[in-house]
């Protein structure tokens, strides 16, 4: 019998070794590429992204589905707009919350009543119905922590933490209180797990004492109102002084960065979380088959043993520029060194 | 001046305000604006900068401690009014990006560090070459943070070149960080891994124009 990409999966989240090291390759962009559309018309439709999806599984035998559109949808979602291009991701445009007074009347949108949010419903449940229990379909909720920075701004948005708790602690309850309907909403339309992006809560970003007092918290608070499984993605923020605290949310997968050293990640999260990445996504544009080669057998050495690894960009996200071949080559190289047991490891670390 | 720039940086660190405007003071007490700055608050700024490039420091720091240092020195400077020092002809843009955070930092570190700097906000290339052409800029500092924004910036050297306009662009922004070989692909004369990298090489290139 052969293994499904969810059972492979499961294996290495249970920190044990499956056939192989599962491979996420998370393309969102490229499924309009697939279909021949432009971004702004594959984004509004969910049978156009549907087939995206099914195309780009099919090409590229990753082992999830990635109903992801974009961050900025949650902004629309809260009344504000998205802006397209034709050569990379959306971005949000103005921000919603125009000065501090917004906060105290912002309330949570219902998901039901979003049409932009159904659309990614819709595209979930159809994805779904398409491969049932055997690949994974992972969904996206960006985290209440770190929303704001499209609401508000980001200088905002940091003022707002230092030197307004009482407005942050509000933002923050109407955000929780979004993010876990959106979350929940999604796994009742089919999706396994939710990848939660929480890049404000990275060393990157935030020192670890605040993290603490905040990210952290909205966090653990926010995760256990997720009713399903959870992956953290710090969206290539670092996060390698950080591992326990994250672990220490209940989350189930950490999204890491290739700006921090993945084999120090792995002895930090072993056993506790299992690792997502951290192949460089904007480094690929440029990738040849040789280079992508030794990045994907430079990751499975550093952190594929024993399970509890998962093959991706360190994003969350590849980008549009990168193109099909770089992909293709990401995969063969996996299909030949990400095989268990991953003998060639210790030979290369004997040789 | 070491031991103030020990509390100063710790004053930033820990955004205590009264502390930070207590060394300022006394600084200025002890020696003029310019060489203060100098001595003082560029060092100050450097080392933090580098110590986000390496992973110790959080942005919230730099965001936050630059923007106190600029609010304070402002108020004892008069930045932006009092010429402090021989400033190139000078911009800061954000190329087609809707990301505005890095280009604020490049603009308090560059001003608390007493030059004269032109702040373009967000701008296409097209508008942007004649911005450039119209200011006579000598340097033109730009902040991205997507990818394909980082791309415009060969369009706008090669606007730049079609029209024989000749200044030096320094660039900036997480692409640059993750691809350390993007700068020189889109045509950049120097790229800044953190914003108080912004004052060294504005500081060089002045020296090499007036040499
Ligand atoms: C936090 C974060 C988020 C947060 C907040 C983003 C925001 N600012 O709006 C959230 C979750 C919302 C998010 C969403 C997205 N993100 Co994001 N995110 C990040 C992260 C971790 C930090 C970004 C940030 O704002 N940093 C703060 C700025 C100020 O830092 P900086 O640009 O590095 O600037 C510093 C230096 O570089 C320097 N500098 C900057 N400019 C200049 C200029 C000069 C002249 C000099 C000398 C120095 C200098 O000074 C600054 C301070 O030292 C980065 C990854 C990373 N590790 O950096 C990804 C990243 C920026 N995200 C990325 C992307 C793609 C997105 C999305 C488009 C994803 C999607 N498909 O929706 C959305 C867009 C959101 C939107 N606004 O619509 C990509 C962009 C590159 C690309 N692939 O095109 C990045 C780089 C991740 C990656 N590795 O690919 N993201």
């Amino acid at each position: 019998m052969t293994t499904t990409s969810l059972q492979r999966v499961l294996t290495t989240l249970g920190h044990c070794e499956p056939d192989r090291v599962p491979l996420f390759l998370l393309t969102t962009l490229h499924g309009a590429k697939e279909t021949g559309l432009s971004l702004r018309d594959y984004f509004s439709r969910s049978d156009q992204v549907i087939e995206g999806q099914m195309r780009l599984l099919q090409r590229y035998r990753g082992d999830c589905l990635y109903p992801f559109f974009y961050a900025s949808l949650e902004v629309e979602a809260f009344g504000g707009e998205t802006i397209f291009i034709e050569d990379g991701p959306p971005n949000c445009g103005c921000p919603i919350i125009h000065r501090p007074e917004d906060i105290d009347r912002l309330e949570p949108p219902r998901v039901a009543e979003s049409a932009c949010l159904t659309r990614v419903l819709e595209t979930i449940a159809g994805l779904k119905a398409r491969v049932g229990d055997t690949v994974p379909i992972i969904g996206v909720a960006i985290s209440p922590f770190s929303l704001p920075v499209m609401q508000m701004g980001f200088d905002r948005y940091l003022e707002l933490i230092h030197e307004h708790p009482d407005r942050f602690a509000r933002l923050m309850a109407v955000n929780e209180a979004f993010c876990a309907e959106w979350a929940n909403a999604q796994l009742a339309a089919g999706a396994t797990a939710i990848c939660y992006f929480d890049p404000v809560s990275s060393q990157t970003i935030v020192p670890r004492d605040l993290y603490l007092k905040t990210g952290q918290e909205v966090a653990k608070r926010t995760l256990a109102r997720i009713q399903g499984p959870t992956a953290t993605h710090l969206a290539s923020g670092r996060g390698l002084g950080i591992v326990a605290d994250i672990a220490a949310t209940g989350t189930a997968v950490l999204g890491v960065s290739a700006l921090d050293n993945l084999a120090e990640l792995k002895a930090a999260a072993a056993g506790k979380v299992t690792l997502l990445g951290n192949l460089n996504g904007i480094e690929m544009r440029h990738w040849t088959p040789e280079l992508a080669e030794s990045a994907v057998k430079r990751a499975i050495a550093a952190a594929g043993r024993g399970g509890g690894f998962i093959l991706s960009d360190n994003h969350g996200e590849i980008p549009w520029q990168v193109p099909d071949e770089v992909l293709l080559s990401i995969r063969a190289a996996v299909d030949r060194w990400g095989r268990y047991p991953l003998d060639w490891v210790d030979h290369q670390a004997a040789s | 001046m070491n031991s103030l720039r020990q509390r100063f940086r710790s004053a930033l660190e820990a955004l205590d305000h009264v502390q930070a405007e207590a060394v300022l003071k006394q600084a200025l007490a002890e020696t003029a604006p310019l060489e203060m700055i100098e001595r003082l608050v560029v060092p100050v700024m450097e080392q933090l900068g580098a110590e986000w490039d390496s992973g110790t420091l959080a942005l919230s720091q730099i965001y936050m401690g630059s923007r106190m240092c600029e609010q304070l020195l402002g108020r004892f400077l008069q930045l932006g009014t009092a010429k402090l020092r021989p400033s190139p002809r000078m911009a800061v843009v954000v190329l087609s990006d809707y990301h505005m955070l890095g280009k604020r930092i490049v603009h308090s570190v560059m001003r608390a560090s007493g030059y004269d700097i032109l702040d373009y906000g967000r701008l296409d290339v097209g508008a942007l070459v004649h911005r450039i052409t119209a200011d006579r800029l000598d340097i033109l500092l730009v902040s991205v943070l997507m990818l394909p924004s980082a791309l415009k910036v060969r369009e706008l050297r090669d606007a730049l070149d079609a029209r024989g306009v000749r200044l030096r662009i320094a660039v900036g922004g997480a692409p640059f960080l993750f691809d350390p070989a993007l700068w020189r692909e889109v045509g950049a004369d120097a790229m800044g891994r953190t914003a108080s990298d912004a004052i060294g090489i504005v500081e060089r290139w002045t020296e090499e124009a007036a040499a």
